[in-house]
């Protein structure tokens, strides 16, 4: 006999999102630096800018409050509004 | 849902003796009014009057009848008055008429109604009432195993979950006033909109009773608060979980356990309670290990952690009321937690040598050398706690007394002091006294129970706005 369950999970039907098409080169792009705010986070970061701005990348540095939290809404949207790529600094 | 016919309405079934003794006083009312009898079982019962047979019980269900004979008086298609069982009087003054069943006893009660019988309640909440549920339907195929297609989907934490099926759901919720799709709260990380219908889910899943429905879901409201930051909890790579400690006359009712092996295996309410705010966050809201949940080495009470506290007997309150809530009302508190660490000392009879005893062992939490960052949760079980009761140390004495001695000088607490690389900056170097909690960052509980001069430290994870606060709320029912 065929039983019946409910759903647990949060039924999301996720709309579409396609992913950006990659860039062939960074010359003349904003590039979105996100620090999350892990110590040591900056060095790596730091380096990369210096990479970055060597291929012609105009870049922008950003950071979260904490580490410990999602990064704001205002933040999120600032980034997208003024970068066309965003690196993000995970570790420590 | 149908209407009662004008005049009167007499819900009867042949099992019950009180509607067969009554079947004399039926002639006489349909011989003087407008009556409709309806029988639950037998379609012949009564032979005179006739009877409308309530084969599927739907008059009974929408009609809450819940003894057997019922006399309602409906007028205009609305129900004006109602009896139950057999009282002259009664009976009388429902219908408007005199002299009923002279030869009857004056009274005599009724029996249950067949729509409250426990073992067709639940199939009956499904047959009327199922259509309110909202959540998609999944049929688990014939040659399926209920259980191993739970574990297939993905949908446990690695032990075997309750199918939540329309009957259990539908019990579930009797356990609350509030409807299935009232909105409880977001949910991390995918930040959805949780209803009290998919907690529910999770707490069928979980093994709850309905009567622990409300304090489900107060936990899950608590945990998806931005102070607790159930979000930040989920992705860290420490082994915390949000810790349930729950207080007040309402988890004596649903059987929780405060006393031996408290924070242990065994109690239904204790390991359930947790375990479906766990499932809410795992299920509902997307977060699972190895995803958004980075744990390094996780704990096993990421499972479910949660007791009661034995405000009965405390000797300084509960934790809910040193976070501002009023005694004597059921609250829960939730603190983002590792799992529990034994202090043994069964030595000290003096308060002040025990405050220095559970101090020395809250020092090291996480780190000798790293303070301020972390609080922590003392629960002190009788034999320790009456150590402070017999001196008279209230809640705030022990917590100073304790934190009296948890100051370091800062020197000892540098990176490299002790050679040992951890530690604070440099600039901590020249202050005298530095003090392993911030304010407010020791609190107590009281659980557990039998022999043994033991404390249990549950040690916190990242406090304060960058992290998580404890977060205390009342039950709501």
């Amino acid at each position: 006999m065929t039983r019946t369950i409910l759903d647990p999970t949060g039924e999301r039907s996720l709309a579409e999102r396609q992913p950006v098409e990659r860039p062939t080169s960074l010359d003349g792009l904003t590039v979105g630096l996100l620090n999350i705010s892990k110590p040591r986070g900056d060095v790596f970061l730091d380096r990369i800018e210096q990479r970055l701005t060597g291929v012609g990348a105009d870049v922008k540095r950003y950071s979260k409050p904490t580490f410990a939290k999602p990064a704001p809404v205002d933040l999120r949207h600032k980034i997208a509004t003024e970068c066309q790529v965003v690196i993000e600094a995970l570790a420590d | 849902m149908s209407t009662l016919p004008d005049g009167i309405v007499i819900v009867v079934k042949e099992e019950c003796a009180t509607c067969q003794t009554v079947v004399p006083v039926l002639q006489q009312l349909a011989e003087a009014t407008n009556l409709t009898v309806y029988s639950q079982d037998n379609p012949d019962f009564p032979t005179s009057p006739s009877a409308q047979h309530d084969g599927d019980l739907s008059i009974s269900w929408h009609h809450d009848i819940e003894t057997v004979p019922t006399v309602i008086r409906v007028v205009d298609g609305v129900e004006v008055d109602r009896t139950v069982g057999w009282m002259r009087t009664e009976w009388e003054r429902v219908t408007g008429i005199e002299d009923l069943g002279p030869e009857l006893p004056p009274m005599r009660p009724g029996c249950g109604s067949m729509s409250v019988d426990p073992d067709l309640v639940d199939e009956l909440r499904v047959r009327f009432g199922a259509t309110t549920l909202s959540s998609r339907r999944v049929d688990i195929a014939d040659a399926e195993d209920d259980m191993e297609m739970m574990f297939n989907r993905g949908w446990t934490d690695g032990l075997p979950v309750v199918p939540p099926t329309e009957e259990r759901v539908m019990r579930m919720l009797t356990g609350t006033t509030r409807a299935p799709s009232d909105i409880v709260a977001t949910v991390p990380p995918d930040l959805v909109d949780i209803t009290v219908e998919k907690v529910a889910i999770s707490a069928v899943m979980a093994g709850c009773l309905p009567e622990y429905l409300p304090w489900v879901l107060t936990t899950v409201e608590a945990a998806c608060t931005d102070e607790f930051n159930m979000h930040g909890l989920l992705a860290t790579t420490m082994p915390v979980a949000p810790v349930i400690i729950c207080s007040g006359p309402g988890t004596r009712a649903i059987g929780m356990n405060s006393g031996g092996n408290a924070l242990g295996q065994g109690n239904r309410a204790n390991s359930t309670i947790g375990r479906a705010l766990q499932l809410v966050i795992r299920n509902f809201g997307g977060g699972r290990p190895g995803e958004v949940d980075r744990a390094t080495h996780g704990a096993p009470s990421k499972l479910s952690f949660c007791f009661a506290e034995n405000d009965v007997d405390s000797p300084y309150g509960t934790l809910a009321g040193q976070l501002g809530m009023e005694p004597g009302l059921d609250a829960i508190t939730l603190f983002a937690g590792e799992g529990p660490r034994c202090v043994v000392d069964q030595l000290s009879r003096q308060p002040d040598s025990l405050a220095r005893s559970l101090a020395a062992n809250l020092q090291v939490l996480h780190h000798p050398k790293l303070v301020m960052a972390f609080d922590a949760v003392l629960v002190m079980g009788p034999e320790h706690a009456r150590v402070f009761a017999n001196a008279g140390w209230t809640r705030e004495q022990i917590i100073s007394g304790i934190n009296a001695h948890l100051n370091r000088p800062g020197s000892e607490l540098i990176r490299g002091a002790g050679e040992i690389a951890e530690g604070l900056p440099q600039e901590f170097a020249d202050i005298p006294a530095v003090p392993k909690f911030r304010d407010g960052g020791l609190m107590l509980a009281y659980a557990g129970g039998g022999a043994g001069l033991f404390s249990e430290i549950i040690g916190g994870w990242v406090n304060g706005d960058v992290g998580s606060k404890p977060v205390a709320r009342v039950v709501t029912y």
